[in-house]
């Protein structure tokens, strides 16, 4: 909502300036979310009339203009718009003016003949864009006035950012009432009189869909000169407020919903055959919008038509056949109550909003119909002249006003302060909301154009609000001191992420909506989730991994130089699930994604650089589950290299994958180097268990090392399984220290070298047990895995 | 007797012309070997008179102690010397930096949401998460929104397509944290349904959310925090209390004014948006949107199943993407979403 301060100092004008205006408009919840100047400064600009217009002798598109400024003798002006004529009245910028931008204007000779100031237009003033000829004022403009007054260039344009509750200040008379209630200053409205029909020219008016339209009021004007030019007080006013002015007719409809919030609007008479008919679209029906969009429309949609086609969307737009131009010489005036249910949704759905379907769909003053139908027929024939029919008047059920009570108790209670009960009597009367005492309470029967106000809850924030939220106190609350739940069964994301920070890894936040190759490339998903309105193609498909968000983070970062990089993110994955709980369909478990880029370390003095490789992330990846441990099994993954990738399993239970990026994708994706990833469920990660105590030996460890040599493909997982699992008693631990590969080993054999660690709880170890011991190991790998003894 | 002052004289002079601790080794052989002067003459005692063995013995013991003691002065002397030697060649330049993996860091939006959590937890604030893609229902309708309500013009919201193409009905990407509010308290009233009195509901909820909208001031994922109080006695003057004095705690300064002023929620009733201006610095005085909130709106608590007479609380939704623009100066919205280690680094 938009409008002019000075239009509505018309309504209410409160001593205070308009940035106390603005302040209070703001905390009572009306936000006032721009100010500006109508102009920008400038002084000893005034109205000037050209007398007369001669030749330049030395320039021709030059003119020399004799001009009165008001102040007795005439100036001689040389001016070079081509507009310039003798009789019209132009701005005159005075020797001594300061024109916007800092430009002085002085006496001096243009091409040899003196000049006295300088006639303007209206960029040179900074209202308007329009350099292309002399700003024309109004014949009857008074000669000498200082400009400012005379196009009210003081004023200020506000902007209000009105909640959806707040329909009834989409009007001056609306946004005045608020003033009025908010300043104690009363407020002065329209005064509004019947006039009377001159002619007895009707429509009769049929209401079918009584629910959406309850009460259609309309009447003709016939005679009416549509080509009459708007007043500039209703131009003005318009235009300040963002409205084009287009024609007599079209701009008194706008000034009137402008003035008092009801969206009118104008057929031409003569197009329209029998009655007017009020009633929802049947299927199929077709429309022609004013903005010459044309609209298939549905059975929800509210028609005015009459009993040979529709003629508008009621209460969104008129049609276009049946629409008003300049040649127009009878009017059909509509005023009505569309009921909000009946507008809601309805134009979004076609893709656009009008001035009327927002209001609408909000809520128009239904007691006000009829008043807005008599101020613009008034206007109509000020302005057009013509003479008006009789009204015709449909009324069905309009909507009930409930009466509210209101407990000082339970504002006391809600607010946190209590106030007296005069305080909110009084409170309530300065709203327009006239309180009846019932005992302590008070009952409120809101006004027509009040949407908002059904329950004592909407009421008490009418009173606080009033009251002013800034007055009610903010103490330390007071609540119940029960401690709350400190599990030591799992780990805090916050702690998962910062043991991931601390291991030199970035953590980033993606979008969650990417480029659907991501989705194919690194997850192989053929079941997407696709966005039924992505802002961008690259943003349409939900991810189901992190991965394609961590790789553009690399590409990017290598683009700004950045040639080593580690990134890790968590985040909701989403994948189509029929069993996915709780929004069925779908399945949103949390991810956390890491990978490598680059050297294994940052280059640095001492350390031979070398790249980051799939061990290195793994440990990562061990330090980040630590103290449970995983296990790994080669798994083919579609991100990853086939022969470089394992699943991770924590208590036989697969949390995730762990790989170097396939080279498909490495080359698609245009990475010089392999990034290392893992990517696993967060819910698995966060898992922690409670340590449990086991006694320590008091008794001195054995250690003693064991080389063999076995084949390559060996797995050495299924190698410390099975040693773990047929170990004699005293061994304890058993943990890979070398493995070796080449000069001295056996071509496809690979050497690896294992501590072990021997130890009795009760007793010191004997040598001979130690040997026994290390035997029956060395045995057991011959058998299983035909391993040599490597010495 | 003098002679014996001229053998310790001249040892003493003996060690401490070498530094090379061998050949101080074969001077001490040279006093105090086999055949050293000191050696000698002990030997020599034998040859004495009785009475003169005593005290010529005495003065060589006495001799051999000094010429001792002056052997170990020197020999820790050397000692030292070559300790000396060997810490001067071992020294470092110590300004050579240090060996180490590069530095990660978390994201600077997930600093203000712990710092956000912890703050909330210090009062008794439970944390609780909810789905991205949600539905309806719990986005819109349980929040007093019905289809076509005005107030869903103010989310342009992401809607799915289904497996047909078609748009999925019923579900979309959540506008705001609000819907968490309702599956909490959908999940206690459920738990606590014999109790006469319900414990309070005290929780925040923190997570991304989406909007239709992109620009340099808004992105089309993006943060919030909800936090909800419901209990018997909770008002509108507590929500006052408790946004100020988080504010002071999240910037660790007074120096900041809060203001409440009436807006609309349909899920809330009164409403408020919450501005906070600082009172120094670049922007100082300048009134900075923070939050919406309000009282819990009487129809989304009876929607859930609380008996809205009996308990009442008040809810708000904050934005910590922009808490955290204010708290390190950044200027720009879009940096969080884009990655850049340059940007990112300096929140390590």
């Amino acid at each position: 909502m938009k409008f002019s301060e000075s239009w509505l100092r018309t309504f209410v004008d409160p001593a205070c300036s308009g940035d106390e205006l603005s302040h209070l408009l703001t905390m009572a919840g009306l936000e006032v979310e721009e100010e500006a100047s109508v102009a920008p400064a400038f002084d000893k600009v005034v109205v000037a009339e050209l007398l007369e217009v001669g030749k330049h002798p030395d320039a021709d598109r030059l003119r020399v203009c004799r001009v009165d400024v008001g102040s007795g003798a005439a100036l001689q002006i040389v001016c070079g718009a081509p507009n310039a004529a003798a009789g019209i009245k132009v701005p005159c910028a005075l020797p001594g003016a300061e024109l916007p931008g800092g430009f002085q204007i002085k006496q001096a000779k243009v091409r040899g003949v003196e000049s006295s100031g300088m006639l303007c237009s209206a960029k040179e003033l900074g209202i308007a864009d329009d350099a292309t000829g002399l700003l024309l004022l109004v014949a009857d403009a008074p000669v000498g006035e200082d400009i400012r007054r005379h196009l009210d260039l003081d004023d200020r344009l506000l902007t209000l950012k009105l909640t959806p509750n707040r329909a009834d200040c989409l009007s001056l008379e609306g946004v005045a009432r608020e003033v009025a209630a908010l300043t104690g200053t009363p407020a002065r409205l329209t005064e509004v009189g019947a006039v009377d029909a001159t002619i007895a020219d009707s429509r009769a008016i049929v209401l079918d869909a009584p629910q959406a339209c309850p009460r259609y009021c309309g009447r003709v004007i016939a005679g009416v000169d549509a080509g009459a030019a708007t007043p500039p007080w209703i131009s003005r006013r318009l235009e300040r407020s963002g409205i084009r002015p287009i024609s007599a007719l079209v701009d008194i409809t706008n000034y009137v919903m402008l003035e008092l919030g009801q969206p009118l609007h104008a057929f031409d008479n003569t197009r329209l055959h029998g009655d007017i008919r009020v009633r929802m679209a049947r299927p199929g029906e077709k429309i022609t919008l004013l903005n010459e969009q044309t609209l298939e429309l549905q059975e929800d949609v509210l028609l005015i038509a009459d009993e040979r086609r529709p003629l508008a969307m009621g209460g969104i737009m008129g049609g276009e056949e049946s629409g008003i131009g300049l040649t127009t010489t009878e009017v059909f005036l509509e005023s009505a109550f569309f009921a909000p249910a009946a507008i809601a949704g309805r134009a979004r759905r076609y893709g656009f909003v009008s001035d009327a379907s927002h209001r609408f769909e909000r809520g128009v003053d239904f007691g006000g119909t009829l008043r807005a139908l008599e101020r613009a027929t008034r206007l109509v024939i000020d302005i057009c002249g013509g003479q008006p029919g009789p009204i015709s008047e449909a009324v069905a059920k309009l909507p009930e006003r409930r009466e509210v009570r209101l407990r000082p108790a339970r504002v006391a209670k809600v607010l946190g302060v209590a106030l007296s009960s005069e305080r909110i009597g009084d409170l309530l009367t300065r709203l327009g909301l006239p309180p009846v005492k019932d005992q302590d309470d008070f009952v409120v029967t809101p006004p027509s154009y009040r949407f908002d106000i059904e329950i004592e809850e909407d009421l008490i924030e009418e009173v606080a609000r009033l009251h002013g939220y800034e007055n009610i106190p903010s103490p330390a609350p007071v609540g119940l001191m029960s401690m709350l739940p400190q599990t030591e069964q799992s780990r805090s994301r916050a702690r998962v992420r910062q043991v991931l920070a601390d291991g030199g890894y970035q953590e980033v936040v993606n979008f969650a909506f990417v480029e659907e190759d991501w989705e194919r490339d690194f997850a192989d998903n053929s079941a997407l989730i696709r966005l039924a309105n992505p802002i961008a193609s690259q943003l349409s498909v939900m991810r189901s991994t992190l991965i394609g968000g961590l790789i553009a983070n690399v590409t990017t970062n290598l683009k700004r130089r950045q040639s080593r990089a580690r990134f890790f993110e968590t985040g909701r994955c989403f994948f189509r699930d029929p069993q996915g709980v709780p929004v069925a369909g779908f399945r949103q478990p949390w991810k956390l994604t890491a990978l490598a880029y680059g050297t294994a370390f940052p280059e640095q003095w001492g350390w031979t650089a070398r790249k980051v490789d799939f061990f290195d992330v793994k440990g990562d990846l061990e330090r980040l589950l630590a103290p449970r441990k995983a296990s790994f099994e080669r798994a083919a993954h579609p991100a990853l290299h086939p022969g470089r990738s394992a699943r991770v399993l924590l208590n036989g239970q697969t949390v995730g994958f762990l790989g170097e990026l396939h080279p498909q994708w490495q080359q698609k994706y245009e990475l010089p180097l392999a990034p290392v990833l893992f990517e696993l469920d967060l819910d698995a990660v966060v898992i922690a268990g409670l340590p449990r105590y086991s006694e320590v030996s008091r008794q001195p460890p054995v250690i003693r090392d064991l080389a063999i040599v076995v084949d390559q493909g060996l797995e050495l997982q299924r190698l410390i399984d099975a040693m773990t699992t047929n170990r004699p008693e005293i061994v304890r631990e058993i943990s890979l220290f070398d493995v070796y590969v080449g000069r001295g080993v056996e071509p496809g054999k690979k050497s690896l070298a294992f501590r072990i660690v021997m130890q009795d709880t009760q007793k010191t170890l004997q040598e001979v047990e130690v040997d026994a011991a290390m035997q029956q190991m060395v045995a057991y790998l011959q058998e299983t895995f035909a391993a040599q003894l490597r010495v | 007797m003098h002679n014996f002052d001229q053998i310790v004289h001249a040892a003493s002079l003996a060690f401490a012309a070498t530094d090379d601790p061998d050949v101080l080794e074969q001077i001490k052989a040279s006093y105090l070997g086999k055949s050293g002067q000191i050696t000698e003459l002990l030997k020599g005692l034998g040859k004495l008179p009785a009475d003169e063995r005593k005290t010529v013995g005495a003065a060589i013991n006495r001799a051999k102690g000094e010429v001792e003691s002056a052997l170990n002065a020197r020999r820790e002397a050397i000692r030292r010397m070559a300790l000396d030697a060997r810490l001067a060649e071992e020294a470092l330049d110590v300004t050579l930096p240090g060996r180490r993996q590069s530095l990660g860091g978390l994201h600077p939006v997930t600093r203000t949401l712990e710092r956000i959590e912890a703050l909330f937890r210090s009062i008794g604030f439970e944390v609780a998460d909810g789905p991205e893609i949600e539905a309806d229902f719990q986005n819109f309708t349980a929040l007093n929104t019905p289809e076509d309500h005005p107030a869903r013009s103010m989310h342009d919201t992401f809607y799915l397509q289904d497996e047909s193409g078609g748009v999925a009905p019923g579900v979309l990407l959540r506008t705001h944290t609000s819907p968490i509010q309702v599956r909490y308290m959908q999940a206690h009233v459920a738990l606590h349904a014999g109790a006469e009195t319900m414990p309070e509901i005290r929780v925040i909820a923190p997570g991304r959310v989406y909007r239709v909208d992109s620009d340099a001031t808004h992105s089309p994922m993006f943060h919030q925090v909800e936090g909800l109080w419901v209990g018997q006695n909770v008002s509108f003057a507590d929500l006052k209390g408790v946004i100020a004095d988080f504010l002071r705690r999240f910037f660790e300064s007074d120096d900041l004014q809060v203001r409440f002023r009436p807006s609309f929620f349909p899920f809330t009733e009164p409403s408020a948006e919450i501005d906070m201006a600082f009172m120094s610095g670049a922007l100082k005085g300048r009134w900075l949107e923070i939050a919406g909130c309000g009282m819990v709106h009487p129809n989304v608590l009876r929607q859930v199943g609380i008996d809205a007479e009996k308990y009442l609380g008040f809810a708000f939704g904050m934005g910590p993407d922009r808490l955290t623009m204010l708290r390190y100066g950044i200027n720009d919205l879009r940096l969080f979403y884009d990655g850049d280690l340059r940007f990112l680094r300096q929140f390590a």
